[in-house]
């Protein structure tokens, strides 16, 4: 039997505020533990909420950015569970009147094709602590660490509209670019800034009837979820053709052992009696904070990539990839100002550079090769001074940190050689050492020539160092070539 | 010294006529001498204490020094002391020590008070008699077998046995203003939202409200001055001017309109109470107020729908004492559930338990719209019955619980019973009205409060009836035997 994944998702997404969601605490990442956690992250007694502005804001931004209704009234709920790292035994979180109401996220595949995936809403909640399993504890002791504790997240809930791991990873990396562009989150996944749980059930091919589904939660990378969602489509198939049922649950995946599991059933699952936190009034968003919101809002991912279309003729593809996130996008734009030649940009920023970034696991704001330095050297590129062959010497020179394009070109005396005089006499000259190509070339017919140019053009490469300028060398071999005949 | 008036004391250090270090010695000696048969204080902070004497003499020589300057009081032992032991009544926190003041401390140091110690309470403020203190009962110093009320049976108790010239307290469902009746002294409750809750340990976060208890009518105005501000800190507090409350407490009474709400004469009251109430409203009435029956229709429908909210925002309030970061935790626990059952089942009383099991049920899946959701439909009728009466009256009055003192134990067995206590009281939790009681009479040598009621933020007009009505009796001037 065909089989039809569906898929939705719950995206965690820890905004870039400077303090807590409700104390003055930072919120920086990667300090001592409990070294960030003030009197209020604790639930010391007697402390209060106090709601973060900022965190407002950012919500609703997002809201905008998908074009969502915004919760002009929302109430903040007590979601309540003991466990160590909860430290008041209640997640402030908002349920019945969240902050993001319906809204929607096109995503774009790779046949070409765009897609809707629903939003049922996004809320504003409080993370919590983490528990500390590993390290200098006291035997059979666990610690707790709860600088995390108070940090603000919007949960982002889409409806079940995701047919494929293809789409469900689009719409993953879509969100990102989103939150990113908008500059609500700084996108780092590898401190957790952006986590997935993934709700996934099958059904035969052409039911609509949705089958039972399961719950993999708290998955960190793009990666992770890709592998979390194929196992389990895998499993609950299994199941299913063995005669089985899928048990509604929670699980766990293990990006690094590629181990999934199930974590507790829905009988098992918490109470978690919800109802409106009395130490915070409703929230209530005014018009006008909407409609400055509104204006202030960044450029979106979609419209910079239509503006990258319009503005430097690049190819949808090409321009999708540019403009995903805010500071691909803005290297990208610095590079295709400064060099004057954006097909160029986009090329060596999508490509070389793109490529040694994934290497070395670095973001486009940390490149080794700023945007003015690349725009130099496609510069170079642009006006013949050097070929597509030198500039990747000279890129791999700055990257080590060898200076700017131009003080490497000379350092190396990677100058391409554009003289039409001094290439007029390289090709003579090779011309004149190799009377057999040439007698071999005129004997031949047309399609065979076209061919034997190639053998003509890397003995003058050759005799030139590799700094004949390519274009002007088959321009003037053609011309000779074609005087002999 | 003991038997003066909080103004009077401010007069008379203003005068220095006496210093504040001298006052102080004599407020610790008392509660050294007299705390046992009360046990009304459970911590007594004296070194602290004489050192916040000496300064605020050296505050008042210098003059200008602010109102209540070098005044010793009480603080309830749920408000948060920066350095020293906040139990809240309770073995959980038998051994914390915040590090930080609660707003209402930081205003009376900031004013000068000085803070004697911390007041014996129910255990979270969840008792109408002081028996579920982790500290023991406190005796009522009218009738030393008779309970003091609750929760600020410790802080009323001190008051009432010239421990202190006046204390902090906190009233969810009438833990001030009940307390204050059996123990013959004043309390006011405000408007919710007048005094920050911040540092103040939550029981019920929608009802618990932060008032001062003393002798007088005018002595609740002087620590209502200082005790209510805005704070930023506490998201629920109002941001609205203070008034001077000892400003209009003179204005006469005349022609002021005074609802006396019928269902609070009924069935359950007891006769010597309703006669003290009655013979109260008539001294009223003969000083030119004009009384009204009102009817509050909802009234009876307070008692359960208060005992769904509050137990229901305890039950989640007191999760956080889980034995993971501060106060009590269980010996050897075997593993994280063990450690949780049983810090938390040693560590609370039978009933602080039986509230978070009662808050836990009313909002479990299944449960919450019948028991949660309807409370809070009950909870806007009873506000809705108080903005209706207040269109037509100024303050409504009445008696503020049904009896005087009871016998320690006599209602023990029976939480319903001793819920009952409040059935005056609750109402204006519920709708977040002010409320204040003054002694009005005796019942078998027990003292009898009278309850006013006022609108939202009308705590003047209260303290201005209350005022009135002690400049024509002497019931708060009364001192339980053996007090001189």
């Amino acid at each position: 039997m065909n089989w039809e994944t569906v898929i939705g998702l719950e995206v965690h997404v820890q905004l870039a505020t400077k303090t807590k969601i409700f104390s003055a605490a930072s919120t920086s990442f990667g300090a001592e533990p409990n070294t960030q956690a003030c009197a209020i992250d604790l639930a010391m007694p007697g402390t209060l909420p106090v709601l973060n502005e900022q965190a407002v804001h950012y919500a609703i931004m997002f809201g905008l950015a998908i074009d969502a209704e915004i919760g002009k009234t929302s109430v903040f709920e007590r979601k309540n569970y003991f466990y160590p790292d909860l430290p008041k035994g209640y997640q402030t979180t908002q349920l019945e009147k969240p902050i993001v109401g319906r809204g929607a996220v096109a995503i774009q595949l790779a046949d070409g094709s765009t897609k809707s995936i629903r939003i049922h809403h996004a809320h504003l909640e409080e993370d919590a602590g983490k528990s500390v399993h590993e390290g200098d504890l006291p035997h059979g002791s666990s610690g707790v660490d709860l600088n995390r504790a108070g940090t603000p997240l919007i949960e982002i809930v889409s409806e079940p509209d995701m047919r494929s791991i293809e789409e469900a990873v689009a719409f993953a990396k879509k969100l990102h670019s989103i939150v990113t562009s908008i500059g609500i989150c700084d996108g780092e996944m590898s401190q957790g800034s952006m986590r997935f749980d993934v709700n996934v059930s099958v059904r035969p091919m052409g039911t609509t009837k949705l089958g039972t589904r399961t719950e993999t939660k708290n998955l960190n990378s793009f990666k992770f979820m890709e592998e979390a969602i194929e196992k389990e489509v895998e499993r609950q198939i299994d199941v299913i053709e063995d005669g089985g049922t899928i048990r509604q649950e929670t699980r766990l995946y293990n990006g690094d052992t590629k181990v999934a599991k199930a974590m507790r059933s829905k009988e098992e699952a918490n109470d978690y009696r919800y109802f409106p936190c009395p130490d915070l009034l409703p929230v209530i968003v005014s018009d006008e904070t909407i409609e400055a919101l509104r204006r202030a809002l960044p450029e979106l991912p979609d419209a910079r990539q239509a503006r990258f279309v319009e503005q430097y003729a690049l190819s949808t593809y090409d321009a999708g990839v540019l403009s995903s996130d805010a500071s691909t996008a803005s290297f990208f734009e610095t590079v295709a100002t400064h060099c004057g030649n954006p097909k160029l940009a986009a090329n060596w920023t999508m490509g070389e550079l793109s490529a040694a970034l994934n290497n070395a696991g670095l973001g486009f704001a940390d490149s080794p090769v700023s945007a003015d330095q690349l725009a130099g050297m496609v510069a170079r590129i642009a006006d013949n001074s050097i070929s597509g062959k030198m500039a990747k010497q000279v890129f791999e020179a700055m990257w080590q940190g060898g200076g700017n394009a131009d003080e490497i070109i000379d350092a190396k005396g990677l100058k391409q050689v554009t003289d039409s005089g001094a290439l007029e006499k390289i090709v003579t000259d090779v011309l004149d050492s190799n009377p057999t190509m040439v007698e071999d070339f005129i004997n031949s017919d047309e399609n065979k020539r076209k061919k034997k140019l190639g053998g003509f053009m890397g003995q003058i490469m050759k005799a030139s160092k590799g700094q004949a300028n390519p274009q002007q060398v088959n321009q003037i071999l053609l011309q000779k070539l074609n005087e002999l005949l | 010294m003991h038997n003066y008036t909080i103004a009077e004391l401010v007069k008379g250090l203003q005068s220095k006529q006496f210093s504040s270090v001298e006052l102080t010695q004599h407020f610790l000696a008392r509660i050294s001498q007299f705390n046992d048969q009360y046990n009304a204080v459970i911590t007594v902070t004296a070194d602290q204490a004489l050192q916040a004497a000496q300064l605020a003499d050296q505050r008042l020589a210098m003059g200008s020094a602010p109102a209540l300057c070098g005044v010793p009081l009480l603080h309830k032992d749920i408000f948060c002391t920066k350095g020293v032991r906040t139990s809240c009544g309770s073995k959980m926190l038998d051994n914390f020590i915040p590090p930080y003041n609660a707003t209402v401390v930081e205003n009376f140091e900031q004013a000068g008070v000085v803070m004697l110690g911390k007041t014996n309470m129910d255990e979270f403020a969840m008792g109408s008699s002081n028996e579920t203190s982790f500290y023991g009962p406190v005796k009522n110093p009218w009738a030393t077998d008779c309970v003091p009320g609750g929760s600020s049976g410790g802080s009323a108790a001190a008051v009432a046995g010239r421990l202190a010239p006046g204390a902090t307290a906190t009233d969810t469902g009438g833990s001030i203003r009940q307390p204050a009746a059996l123990c013959g002294i004043s309390g006011l409750k405000p408007t919710y939202g007048r005094v920050s809750r911040w540092g103040m340990i939550a029981f019920a976060s929608s009802l618990d409200q932060a008032g001062p208890m003393a002798r007088t009518a005018e002595d609740c105005a002087l620590l209502l001055n200082c005790m209510a501000s805005f704070d930023d800190k506490d998201s629920t507090c109002v941001d609205r001017d203070v008034p001077d409350y000892s400003a209009s407490l003179n204005k006469s009474v005349k022609g002021l309109r005074i609802g006396v709400p019928k269902e609070y004469f009924s069935e359950g009251l007891h006769p010597g109470t309703e006669a003290a109430v009655k013979k109260a409203l008539a001294d009223l009435e003969a000083q030119g107020a004009e009384l009204v029956e009102i009817s509050l229709p909802n009234s009876d429908l307070s008692v359960p729908a208060y005992y769904v909210i509050a137990p229901a925002e305890a039950s989640a309030n007191l999760s956080r004492f889980d034995g993971v970061k501060y106060g009590y935790r269980c010996e050897n626990p075997k593993d994280l559930q063990d450690m949780y059952c049983r810090t938390r089942s040693e560590g609370f009383g039978e009933e602080v338990q039986r509230r978070i099991l009662i808050g836990t049920y009313c909002l479990s899946a299944g449960y919450y719209d019948a028991y949660y959701g309807k409370a809070q439909q009950v909870r806007k009728l009873i506000e809705q019955d108080f903005v209706n009466a207040f269109n037509d009256v100024d303050l409504i009055v009445g008696p503020t619980c049904p009896s005087p003192a009871f016998k320690f134990g006599s209602k023990g067995d029976d939480p319903v019973a001793m819920y009952l206590e409040d059935i005056y009281t609750i109402a204006t939790n519920l709708a977040g009205l002010p409320g204040m009681s003054v002694p009005c009479g005796m019942v078998e040598g027990k003292p009898v409060g009278l309850q006013i009621i006022g609108n939202y933020f009308d705590e003047a007009r209260m303290l201005n009836l209350a005022h009135q009505f002690q400049q024509v009796t002497d019931w708060h001037t009364q001192a339980p035997e053996g007090i001189s």
